[in-house]
């Protein structure tokens, strides 16, 4: 029946309860394992084919020869995290961690060779 | 009274200062009860007086075509106006720190400006946000003041008195009569949430329609002194309505009756925090119409039933 | 008092993203909206052109972050249909359970902004809380809360095995008692009724005229949906109903929208419980054949329309979308006839507005000459430099030189 104050007997139960805050960094919080965070590259098995690079929506990485092997470098601010590159690789070389906390006060330390 | 003690009485006891610390203590039990019943954390003991001080320490901005003069002064007529009703209103014992014959009324009226000095500083501002939000103030005063004077007039008429400090003696001897003005005790919490702007009759300062309605324009001090005279406006309403509805217990130790207030002033802003929670905000024409056509007669029953049992039974 | 014109926007604490109403007020009453579109819009379509198809998928999907899936989904139903690709059982089974959690997760949030314009917080906070249950899912499921990549050409990215399809049916279990105590207070909270009642409202001739679509139109009894009138993924396949409502006012349409969560519900179940096995993508070409499509999505708020040329080459010559926030916007002004300022910020929210997905090229044809005016970038840019410093004084010479320097240093 149309009433005022519905909510009441839920209301007066919240004050009993845990609040459901999650009170994060003081807490952790639990991050689920199919996050798509920084990349890491395996090195060995990179051949060069830089399908990576040309799949890449916001041409964030880079793929170069350094001797007899090749090198990957990110720029972390342009990285949209969508983990394309992993997909396009077909040997597997890349792969996506879950860290996510990659702030950084001066710009230059954000392109990193991962 | 020298002069000590009557700097004592303006400054510090019941003066500024604790009117002040009450008033932050106050508003953090609202906080954290509105968030509490919303199933969240809410925020640490020390946010109001820190929202205070950051504001006090923000760059005044006054607009261009605003009156500078009423602009200013706005804040401290409401702030004074509301510390002033506070030296009528008995805590413990059976008289306050001044009473006489008709205080009540001079308790009322002197509630009644800060809400004009809202007006004012609104309509002063000249930005159209705050025009609003000024009119939209003195509309709600049209509502909610007649309920809250007739609210808190029935318990004086069956105390046969316009004192407060007297009418706390009646209901001393005579506690069972306290029973008779629940009515009233509705009315005037309803009155009061008006008064105070708080939800479901915050329409004055909607923040989701008018921006920031009559306090668009304030930053820095004036909007500290702002917000510090609605604060002690609570004390202020809440210490009315327990003096008034709730007058048992005052005969004890002072100390224990100090104390009896204090949980008195607590529960009626817990049921302030629960309403607060529990509605959505009314629109000025509903408002308006559920006033005048359900609570007024409400209150004019409550008087009528206070008046026959007066003349028959006493 | 005499007429006030008040700006709601394109700064305003009731709207989630800028869009100007100048709003005529005499009184407390409204005499005349006049809108302006346009503050959101980034050039969307134009950087699709540069872009090859599978850089596309990410860049339609940032188009909204609420719809994000619609316009991934329907942008690949296109090209998929021009290259003519049959997609596997399975990949449109997934993707139609993302799009209802999508679905789940737009409307539990309008009803959360429903509640906070009126100055109901509390049904904010209780619904957002609810809300993070489908959040969480998401994540576990595509590994992101919004944009979450899930399409691909062919198929979908990431599949969802039996574990996942057990920890979907016991959310969606504790989302349906959370969403029918929250019909029940929408139904029975007097204060909220009283706000939501009689507010906004639109015949269903107009609603038919001015071309309406997703809740917005069903509230008025228009029983159009694109799932049930032009079935696209496994849509034909499950069993539900189409939500409609007769009140026609913004009550009605919060009515429609927690009957659709029930249905959401269901198809959810019966999605889950006759899951086909397979695999998830099927091959496909880099380089599209030539060829143009149309495809329609229903989107949280309404139908989503995408239209894609391709030219043979590895990028699309032209996509075009016409998101259904576009289409409500032109009831807005109706619906506000004879209302309070008191009205506005739940009537906007009311038909759900995305102004992110609003803003595309529009054509301007002036009525009077009968003419049509298309300017290029370079003209647009001169244009824009000649206004500002004829108009009001600022040269942007030096800015420009500064900017230049501030580049070069790495």
């Amino acid at each position: 029946m149309i009433r005022p104050g519905k909510m009441l007997r839920e209301l007066l139960g919240s004050l009993f309860k845990k609040p459901s805050t999650i009170k994060y960094p003081a807490e952790e919080t639990n991050i689920p394992d199919r996050f798509r965070g920084r990349l890491k590259f395996e090195a060995e098995k990179c051949i060069g084919c830089k399908m990576c690079v040309k799949d890449c929506p916001a041409n964030a990485i880079t793929i170069e020869k350094v001797g007899e092997k090749f090198e990957a470098i990110v720029d972390l601010d342009k990285c949209i995290y969508c983990a394309q590159c992993v997909d396009s690789c077909p040997k597997k070389a890349l792969i996506a961690t879950t860290n996510f906390e990659l702030a950084q006060l001066d710009r230059r330390k954000l392109k990193v060779k991962i | 009274m020298g002069i000590a003690s009557a700097l004592f009485n303006i400054i510090v006891f019941p003066g500024f200062l604790f009117l002040g610390v009450m008033g932050l203590i106050l508003e953090y039990l609202d906080r954290i009860l509105y968030a509490r019943f919303q199933n969240r954390q809410g925020p640490p003991f020390y946010q109001p007086l820190a929202d205070f001080i950051k504001l006090t320490a923000k760059e005044e901005i006054i607009p261009e075509e605003a009156d500078r003069r009423v602009f200013k002064f706005m804040p401290i007529i409401a702030l004074t106006a509301a510390t002033t009703a506070f030296f009528y209103i008995p805590m413990w014992g059976t008289s306050a720190l001044f009473s006489f014959t008709g205080d009540v009324i001079v308790v009322l009226y002197l509630l009644t400006i800060p809400t004009v000095s809202f007006f004012l500083g609104g309509w002063s501002s000249t930005s159209m946000y705050a025009s609003i939000g000024a009119v939209r103030t003195l509309t709600q005063l049209f509502s909610y003041e007649v309920l809250l004077f007739l609210g808190i007039l029935s318990p004086m008429l069956l105390a046969d008195t316009w004192s407060l400090s007297e009418s706390t003696i009646y209901y001393q001897h005579h506690p069972v009569m306290m029973l008779l003005n629940i009515a009233a005790f509705a009315i005037s919490m309803i009155a009061l949430l008006g008064k105070l702007e708080k939800v479901p009759f915050d329409i004055a300062e909607a923040e989701t329609e008018i921006v920031g309605g009559s306090f668009t324009e304030y930053t820095g001090r004036l909007l500290a002194l702002f917000r510090m005279a609605i604060d002690v406006e609570m004390v202020v309403g809440a210490s009315l309505i327990a003096a008034v509805f709730l007058p048992f217990g005052l005969m004890l130790n002072p100390v224990v009756a100090f104390i009896l207030y204090l949980i008195k002033v607590c529960i009626i802003v817990f049921l302030l925090s629960l309403f607060r929670t529990l509605f959505a905000r009314l629109r000025i024409d509903q408002m308006v119409s559920v006033c005048w056509k359900y609570f007024a007669p409400l209150a004019l029953a409550q008087i009528l039933f206070v008046m026959i049992v007066k003349g028959v039974f006493l | 008092m005499a007429i006030v014109k008040i700006p709601i926007g394109p700064q305003h604490p009731a709207l989630k993203e800028p869009e100007s109403f100048l709003i005529s007020l005499d009184g407390e009453r409204i005499q005349e909206v006049g809108m302006r579109l346009g503050y959101n819009h980034r050039g969307i379509e134009k950087a699709a052109e540069g872009r090859t198809y599978i850089q596309n998928i990410y860049l339609l999907e940032r188009v909204c972050g609420i719809c994000s899936h619609s316009h991934s989904t329907a942008f690949i139903q296109a090209v998929e249909e021009v290259a003519g690709i049959e997609l596997s059982r399975r990949a449109k089974y997934i993707r139609t359970i993302m799009g209802e959690l999508e679905r789940i997760h737009s409307h539990l949030l309008w009803l959360g902004v429903a509640g906070h314009e009126v100055g109901f917080d509390t049904l904010l906070m209780y619904s957002w809380r609810d809300r993070e249950i489908v959040m969480d899912l998401l994540a576990m499921i595509s590994g992101n809360r919004v944009n979450y990549g899930m399409n691909t050409f062919g198929g979908v990215r990431r599949d969802i095995d039996k574990q996942k399809q057990q920890d979907i049916l016991t959310a969606v279990d504790a989302l349906e008692e959370r969403t029918k105590y929250y019909a029940k207070v929408a139904t029975e909270e007097i204060t909220l009724i009283k706000r939501l009642s009689g507010v906004g409202y639109i015949s269903k001739e107009d609603v038919y005229r001015l071309g309406t679509v997703g809740p917005t139109g069903r509230a008025s009894g228009m029983p159009r949906d694109t799932r049930k009138d032009d079935p696209y993924a496994a849509y034909d396949e499950v069993d539900f109903n189409v939500i409609t409502d007769n009140h026609c006012d913004v009550y009605g349409r919060t009515l429609v929208r927690v009957g659709e969560l029930m249905e959401t519900y269901k198809i959810i179940r019966q999605l889950i419980k006759n899951m086909p096995d397979g695999e998830i993508a099927v091959k496909f070409p880099r380089r599209v054949p030539a060829g143009e499509a149309t495809s329609r999505y229903e989107a949280p708020r309404g139908e989503d329309v995408h239209y894609v040329k391709g030219n043979g080459t590895d990028k699309p010559e032209r996509v075009k979308l016409r998101a259904p926030t576009l289409a409500n916007l032109q009831s807005v002004s109706k619906m506000l006839e004879d209302n309070n300022l008191a009205d506005v910020p739940i009537t906007i929210a009311a038909i759900d507005p995305c102004f992110s997905c609003t803003d595309r090229m529009i054509r301007i044809v002036d009525n009077s000459k009968g003419s049509a005016n298309t300017t290029d970038w370079e003209t647009l840019r001169k244009k824009g430099i000649e206004w500002y410093r004829n108009e009001k004084g600022i040269d942007f010479t030096d800015l420009n030189k500064k900017y230049a320097n501030i580049r070069k240093v790495d």
